[in-house]
This record gives C-alpha cells, structure tokens and sequence, in this order.
C-alpha cells in the first residue's frame, strides 16, 4: 500500500512536472491552464454533464476492452467498433415505415451491437484464420470503417442538397435520448453505461467465463491442455469488445450528435486504450480514471477561447500519464529482478 | 487516362508524393528488422514535421530544419528504445501511448505557427537539365528529398544485404539470444537501430512540413501518414526495395484519386485514401498461406510458383516484438 502511493506521487509529479515544462515552452501561465481547465470540466452542473456525456463512450469503450486484453489481444480495432455501431444504429433509425420511437429504438440499439459486434468478429477472424496479427488487422479496419463512413455521408446517406463533412442531416425530435433540463447527458446513456460496467465486472471477476479468458491470457497452452480452446474465447471476447463500442456509437449518434458525422468515434476509442492501460487493467479504477479523462477532455475544451492554447494539452496530459505509469512499472520490475 | 494529367506529370507527382513516405516507412523497417516494433510512427511523424517547421522558420535554413526533425524524432526513439529494449515493457503499448502523446504535443507546441508562411524546399532542376528530354524535365526536376529517399532504398538495401553491421543487426531480429552468444550485445544493436530509425522518420516528417505540404496547422495534412508507413513495411516485406515499390503504389493512389473521382462521382477522395489498409490485410493473409504451404510442400518445382513464392514468401522478423532479456 505504501509502495503504491509512493508510485501514484512519482507518477503525478512527473504528469505535472512534464505539462508545466511543454507549458513554460510555450510560454503560457502553468497555473491558469490547469485552473481553466478544472473550471471548464466542473464549474457547474451543466459542464459536469458535459463530462459525463464523455464519460460514457469512454466507460463503455474500456469495459469492452477489458475483455479482449483478459486474452491478451490487442483490440486497437475498437475505434473502427465504435464507428460501426453508429453506422448500425443509423442504419436501423432510416428503416422507414415503423413509427413506434421504441422499437425503432430497441432495434437501434440492438444493430449497433450487432455491427460492433461483427466489426470486432472480422479482426477476430483475420487472427485466428488469416495469421493477420490483430493490431494490424484492427488498424486496417479502422481505416476501412472511416472509408465507409465517409462513403455513405457523401453518397447514399448525403443530406438533401449538399453532401459535406458536417454530417447526415438531424435525426426527428423524437428519436433523441431524453436528457433531464439543464443537463446535457442522456439519463439512458448513463444507464446503459453503468449497467455495462456491472455486468462486465460480474463477466470477468466473478464467472466461469473470466477465469477461462483469464487462462487463456495467461498461459494459452495450457488452457489447451486443459481443454480449453483458445481461438473460440479469442473471438468471444473480441465480440463483446465489438459489442460495447458499438453501445458507445448508438449512444453518440441518438444521445450527442443526432447525426452522422465522420468523426463520430472522437479517438474516444484510442483514449480507452490509453485509459485501460492506465488503470492496469482493473475494473475498480475504470469509471474513476474515465471520469478523470473525460474531465480533461471536457475542460481543455475552453482552452483555446480563454488563453489562446491548443485543446490538445489534455491529450498531453493523458499520453503523459500512461507513459509515467509505464515507466514506474519497468523501473520497479528491473528492481525485483536485480 | 486519368484527368487532364500527362504521362510525365502523373510520374513526376508520384515521386514527389512517394519521397517522404520512403524515407518513413524505411525508418520503420530498420528499426523492426531489430526485431523492435515502434508502434508510435504516426505522432512522430507530426511531432517531427512541427519541430522542423518552427525551426526552419526560426533559423530560416531548411537544412536545420530537417537536422531539428531528425532529432525530434530521434528524441522520440529514445523513449521508445529505453522503455523496450532496457526496462522490457510491452513495445505495442509503450509506441501507442507514444504516438497519441507526440501527436497532440506537437499540435500544443506548434499552435503559435499554425498558418504562417515559412521556407520551403523547391524542386530544383539538375545541372544537365537543357540536355534533357521536355518529358525528362518534367520528371526529374525534383525537391533534394526525392533524391535522397532514392539514394536510402539502395543504401538500405545493400546495408541489410552485404554488409557485416547489416548481418549483425538482422541476426538480433531473428534470434537475440543467439547473436548475444556470437559475441553481440542485442541491447545497444536494437537501440541503435530504433534511434537510427526513428531519426529517419524525423527526416521524413520533416520533408511533409518542409516540402510536400508545406507549412504547419491544424490538420496538416500528414495524419495517419504513420500507420499507413506500418502498413508499407508489412506490405513490403521488410525488405526495402519492396517497400519502396509499395510508397509509391500508394502515393498513385493518392495522386490518381484526383482522376478517379471524376469516374465515381459522389465518392470521397479520402475514400481512396484509406486503400492501402484493405491490401495490407490481403498481403498478410496471402503471406499466411504462402509460408504454410511451402513449409508443407518444400519448393514447388514450377517455375511460376517459384516467382511467386519468391514476391510473397516474405516473412516477419522471428524475435518482432518480443523483449529481450539477457540472462
């Protein structure tokens, strides 16, 4: 316990030692642009609900990743996951004829899933049949993903008139997620978003399920000796990754964007990455250190309008702090092993 | 055939277009034939393009502004070969941390010089130019850096193949343990081949700010440059020449897409853009079934199939990836 706080206190002395040196090169205040920033994430309810609103794709993005990493796979395709699901769930919100905004919200639903799902299923495939390693595999089909995006906001999907880079045209009132008055965050999305996290904590920690993944991570040999397939529970997990970016593509598209848009996935995907990383792959700190993203997201958002500076040094701060971890790790095993 | 583009036009872009994704996607391949992957290419190759960009402008010498993106990137390797090769951490996660973390530091540093004029490297016309074919001209008159990318495919290409440093380092890519019981330190050989490497993709981000798309901003214009040159290097192989051929495939694409859109109207040119991924997964899956075979048959007595296994029967390097720790 005191060795852990002692890295958490190397760890964050070299995040804020890192940004203020990148700020003081820039020649900016150091203290005003963390005083903005935790500002313009929780000044007030209605920023709050900003970081929630970020908070949720990036909960759910991490959850699916938790699956795949169990394994040992490299999931980098959960970008192109995200982006599928939104193309799913657009997809089933144009179906015409059904009038009923519950169904063709179920259906929503269930098709972002679905082409998360099968997203997630192809790399998986490309693995186990094609010898394509998955980051290679995942990376190809996030590129492909964005393709079709953009092929479908252009052409089929264009709005009447102009095809342009601002999207599909605005889905009807009624198929947008209701958000309470004054907040800007879908009471369904937080829903869907901590009932993932519950069911993905009872999946890896507490089933029979985990602890094959758990196996099969660790020792894939063995798991085959003890008559535990492994390519199976590869694509297993890998559709439930797929499964979980997709929820994150349905919820941008019916509960932030209420349209299509060609960056729908924001890099949300990348971030989840960075974030599972961080938090050692341990379910426990996953909503905390989302909340912790999703706050610098949020409040860098403001950066530019108040002090001139890029939005970017929240990703900064983030790449900053999964690198320190990193590096904390490396030096304490080199210690053990000397 | 494609637009209103002449022959010796369409070439003369192509090899523009290719110069600096050679020099990048080279880098990578130095560095994996080490048998270390970097994964963090993509932000490196904007980090190094902003650093060259504000550097060039500052001095006004383009030469130290491809100097300053070199070792921009080179800073970058040290990152990346200290965390793998000496602490041993996992190298997919330490590049990709890596690449996010260089790609928003250089849009965070390069903010103050986003769309402002700064020098630029100009094709220049060679010495014998008056003596040269009108469709030669067209052709050769080129920025230094198509040169230079031409000069390093061969450059490579002899080091891996004849030399005793290039024998050195790929035997630490196939099997460190074994090189290390030759009498080689795979240690030092991976690191000087990622800072080589990582240098080289400096050069090459900085020949994006530099020439090709000249100035900096927000997007510049080399997104996703990166992991397209991760993509050439499976595509080629690992061998240069190869991965060259597969720059400039690409940089056809990217040039033609302009002539293809007038076929397909409706569709994107980025669309086009994204082709390079759909073939590098087809070149994997094809390079899977190749090997296999071969490894069951034994080489096929057709000369055809000899020709063919020869294009496709590349294989990675055997240690990629994989830490090496010195007992």
């Amino acid at each position: 316990m005191k060795k852990l706080s002692i890295d958490i206190l190397i760890g964050s002395l070299l995040v804020f030692g890192f940004t203020a040196l990148v700020l003081l090169i820039s020649g900016e205040p150091v203290l005003a642009a963390f005083k903005h920033i935790w500002l313009g994430a929780f000044a007030n309810t209605a920023k709050f609900s900003q970081v929630l609103s970020v908070w949720i794709p990036l909960t759910l993005c991490s959850c699916g990743l938790l699956y795949t990493f169990r394994v040992n796979l490299w999931n980098i395709g959960i970008e192109g996951q995200v982006t599928m699901g939104a193309i799913g769930a657009m997809a089933a919100l144009r179906i015409p004829g059904i009038e009923n905004p519950v169904i063709i919200m179920t259906m929503a639903f269930l098709a972002s899933m679905l082409a998360g799902g099968t997203w997630g299923l192809l790399a998986g495939i490309l693995k186990t049949r094609g010898g394509v390693h998955e980051i290679f595999g995942g990376l190809g089909l996030n590129f492909v993903a964005q393709g079709f995006i953009l092929w479908l906001i252009f052409g089929p999907w264009k709005r009447p008139g102009i095809a342009s880079m601002s999207g599909t045209e605005l889905l009807p009132r009624k198929l947008w997620l209701a958000t309470p008055p004054g907040w800007r965050v879908a009471t369904a999305g937080l829903c869907i978003a901590v009932a993932v996290l519950l069911l993905t904590w009872l999946l890896i920690e507490k089933s029979k399920l985990g602890l094959k993944l758990k196996a099969i991570g660790q020792n894939p040999k063995a798991a085959q000796l003890y008559g535990i397939s492994p390519e199976g529970y590869y694509l297993q997990a890998i559709i439930f990754a797929g499964a979980c970016a997709g929820l994150a593509g349905f919820l941008q598209v019916t509960a932030v964007y209420h349209r299509l848009i060609p960056p729908i996935s924001s890099g949300y995907g990348y971030l989840a990455l960075l974030l599972v990383m961080l938090a050692g792959y341990r379910i426990i700190l996953i909503p905390f250190l989302a909340l912790f993203f999703a706050g610098l997201n949020v409040g860098a958002i403001q950066l530019p309008i108040v002090l001139q500076l890029d939005s970017a040094l929240s990703g900064v701060i983030q790449g900053c702090c999964v690198l320190s971890a990193l590096f904390i790790l490396g030096l304490r095993q080199k210690r053990k092993q000397s | 055939m494609i637009g209103d583009l002449s022959l010796s036009m369409l070439v003369a872009s192509v090899l523009a277009a290719s110069a600096p994704l050679i020099i990048i996607a080279l880098g990578e391949t130095l560095t994996e034939k080490s048998g270390v992957i970097n994964l963090s290419l993509d932000g490196v190759v904007l980090f190094s393009a902003m650093a060259a960009f504000v550097v060039a402008k500052e001095t006004n010498s383009l030469f130290l502004g491809f100097f300053a993106g070199g070792c921009a990137g080179m800073f970058t390797g040290i990152i990346v070969g200290y965390f793998s090769v000496y602490l041993h951490l996992s190298q997919v996660a330490v590049g990709f941390a890596l690449s996010l973390l260089c790609r928003d530091l250089a849009y965070f540093l390069g903010n103050p010089y986003s769309r402002v004029q700064g020098p630029t490297l100009l094709s220049q016309k060679l010495p014998f130019y008056d003596s040269l074919p009108s469709s030669l001209q067209v052709i050769l008159t080129q920025p230094l850096t198509v040169w230079f990318a031409l000069l390093l495919v061969f450059a490579l290409y002899y080091f891996f193949t004849f030399s005793k440093a290039g024998l050195c380092l790929r035997s630490v890519g196939e099997n460190p343990a074994a090189s290390f019981a030759r009498g080689l330190n795979p240690s030092r050989i991976q690191m000087a081949a990622v800072l080589a490497g990582a240098f080289l993709v400096g050069v090459g981000g900085a020949a994006y700010s530099l020439s090709l798309k000249p100035g900096w901003g927000r997007p510049q214009g080399a997104e996703g440059i990166g992991w397209i040159g991760l993509a050439l290097v499976i595509f080629g192989g690992w061998h240069p020449i190869r991965v060259a051929i597969g720059a400039m495939l690409f940089a056809f694409l990217q040039v033609s897409g302009i002539g293809l859109q007038d076929l397909f109207p409706g569709v994107p040119s980025q669309v086009f853009q994204t082709a390079p991924f759909p073939l590098m997964i087809f070149t994997l899956i094809f390079m899977h079934y190749s090997t296999r075979k071969n490894r069951k048959q034994g080489y096929s007595q057709n000369k055809f199939q000899q020709l063919i296994g020869k294009m496709f029967m590349s294989r990675a390097p055997k240690a990629i990836g994989q830490s090496y720790k010195q007992e």
